[in-house]
């Protein structure tokens, strides 16, 4: 449905996407993942027709975004990061508009916005003024004005960026609910949003294609490594944080050991493992063998940035490895 | 045609649920309210005057009261076009709705033609004012209406050529009060450059002179449709909207 190749952005002087390829089925759902600035907003500004391409080539539905825009434009329906909307205007007045502008009429028109507005749940605001809106509800309309004319592809920017969480469960069931009919891409800085709505995942940063895998490759990479908090006391009231530290160690599978925090007898070490490796158990029967209490022992929640920059960051490390050996070749 | 008419209508419904349209109705209500009386005033003050002293030149409605309300009125839209066409893309830019616009499936110029002829109508609105008026010269009075008619025209296509300087100007913006100070200098500049010709012979200050609005509005006050002026604003008018449409299609490249 959508085929991107070698795709680059450059603008004055920073390129902001560089020679991206990926490709997208029908009826998937895709998430773009990146940090901000990573070229999300610009594939998807290419994609959509709004901006053209320095070089590279992108298809949506078969039609050049360069060479026949029109025919996308048809094809698409987009949100952009903030929903385009207009103050003045009200809910029905503005999915009318928008309708007219994707080429609906009469009663094709009526019985589509009825409809968009029966799906995005914004039926009972129908006559209110846009500028009124909570942002919930001006992201649903944004919703309902991308879906107006049953595009084969939505391209969505950002969707729950803004929401409370219950909006943002309610938009992300809303967008699995779409994905039946349509290709969705939707671009996002939240990991467990891509694990709750996607099947495929592209992930880019500082306009550079990372990883294109699915949702489920990419959790397993992601929980590869794991980090334990160990907190240990002493029996007789003494404990020597370095014994400890070497004993956790030795440990198989342990990569690391840091001591976090010390407050008497009670050590707190966060021990990394290296990927794969289950160390939970070992590490639970090095500290009862050697004689002191184990008083906690919990995965330290990896935060998602942390998750994100050891996939992005380790994909840096094996390019440069690899860079590095051509030049030595 | 029928995706710049959608444009159109929606524009038209910006101005008229904004106060925008109200407040443009009413000043320039009032403002023209006040010439038009203020020009029967002295019409009349200088017909008893003529019977006192027992002259009787001929006095012509169409010479003293609709041909210079009808050039006070072009200046008064040089006030008020900037207001009305300065919010038609800067406001779109600002409020991020210019992207909807990119990625729906219309032309630019469908667009651009929209928003310019929305705007028209609306100082089309405002001369209604203007119309409203003259109606009592014909209910009391006896003017010819054919150059009033002309001179209808010429003010169509003066706010049509400076609407779509103005539209343009609106899309190098985001902000509705520089594109509105910008027009109206430009405008105004326009319009004086005439004056040139008043005391220079030289041949910058004939192109000088011709690039004037006023100079070309001016046949159209005495009635006359001269081919030459309508062909200038023509001109412009097509400058403009192209200028519009390269200018929308710059923003892709640059944003």
């Amino acid at each position: 449905m959508i085929s991107v190749k070698e795709l680059t952005k450059r603008y004055a002087r920073t390129t902001a996407v560089d020679q991206i390829s990926f490709e997208v089925a029908k009826g998937q759902i895709v998430g773009f993942l990146g940090p901000n600035g990573a070229g999300k907003t610009t594939t998807m500004r290419i994609l959509t027709c709004f901006l053209p391409p320095s070089s590279g080539t992108a298809n949506v539905a078969g039609f050049n975004v360069l060479e026949q825009p029109l025919e996308v434009k048809k094809r698409i329906g987009y949100l952009p990061e903030s929903p385009p909307i207009y103050p003045e205007m009200e809910t029905t007045e503005y999915l009318k508009f928008v309708g007219r502008l994707k080429g609906l009429s009469g009663a094709d028109l009526e019985k589509r916005v009825d409809y968009v507005c029966g799906r995005c749940a914004i039926a009972d605001v129908k006559t209110r003024l846009l500028g009124k809106l909570s942002k919930g509800y001006r992201q649903r309309v944004g919703l309902a004005q991308a879906i107006i004319h049953n595009p084969d592809v939505l391209i969505l920017d950002e969707p729950t960026a803004g929401l409370d969480p219950k909006q943002i469960n309610e938009t992300r069931d809303l967008i699995k609910d779409l994905a039946g009919e349509h290709t969705i891409i939707l671009s996002t800085h939240i990991l467990p949003e891509v694990e709750q709505t996607c099947e495929q995942v592209i992930i880019i940063n500082k306009g550079k294609l990372v990883a294109t895998d699915s949702v489920r490759n990419l959790q397993a990479r992601a929980r590869g490594a794991e980090s334990v908090l160990v907190e240990i006391a002493g029996r007789n009231g003494n404990l020597e944080a370095s014994i400890a530290q070497n004993k956790l160690e030795q440990v198989t599978g342990v990569s690391r050991v840091l001591c976090k925090q010390q407050i008497d007898s009670r050590v707190v070490f966060e021990v990394e493992s290296q990927r794969g490796r289950m160390v939970r158990g070992d590490l639970a029967r090095a500290v009862v063998e050697s004689g002191w209490d184990l008083n906690e022992l919990r995965p330290a929640a990896m935060s998602l940035e942390e998750i994100f920059l050891q996939l992005t960051g380790s994909e840096a490390v094996a390019g440069e490895k690899v860079a590095a050996k051509e030049s030595q070749a | 045609m029928r995706n710049a008419w959608v444009i159109c209508r929606k524009e038209l419904g910006s101005y008229f649920v904004s106060p925008i349209a109200y407040l443009l109705l009413t000043l320039f209500g009032l403002l023209f309210g006040y010439f038009f009386w203020t020009a029967v005033q002295i019409f009349v003050f200088e017909g008893m005057e003529m019977q006192m002293r027992g002259q009787m030149f001929p006095m012509n409605l169409n010479e003293d009261i609709i041909r210079p309300l009808l050039m006070n009125t072009s200046v008064i839209g040089l006030f008020m076009i900037p207001l009305i066409s300065m919010r038609l893309f800067a406001e779109e830019k600002r409020n991020g709705t210019i992207e909807l616009l990119a990625t729906s499936p219309v032309r630019d110029l469908e667009v651009i033609v929209g928003k310019w002829l929305a705007a028209l109508l609306l100082y089309c609105a405002l001369l209604l004012f203007t119309a409203l008026n003259f109606a009592f010269l014909f209910r009391y009075g006896n003017p010819d209406w054919k150059p009033l008619l002309v001179g209808y025209l010429g003010l169509l296509l003066q706010a049509g050529a400076l609407l779509a300087i103005g539209t343009f100007i609106s899309t190098l913006t985001k902000n509705q009060i520089i594109a509105g100070a910008a027009t109206f200098a430009v405008s105004l500049l326009l319009y004086v450059f005439g004056w040139v010709a008043g005391f220079d012979n030289s041949t910058w200050a004939h192109v000088l002179s011709y690039t004037s609005v006023a100079t070309h509005f001016e046949s159209f006050v005495r009635g006359v449709i001269d081919f030459k002026d309508a062909i200038y604003f023509l001109t412009v008018i097509f400058l403009g909207l192209f200028f519009t449409s390269r200018s929308m299609e710059s923003l892709r490249w640059r944003s």
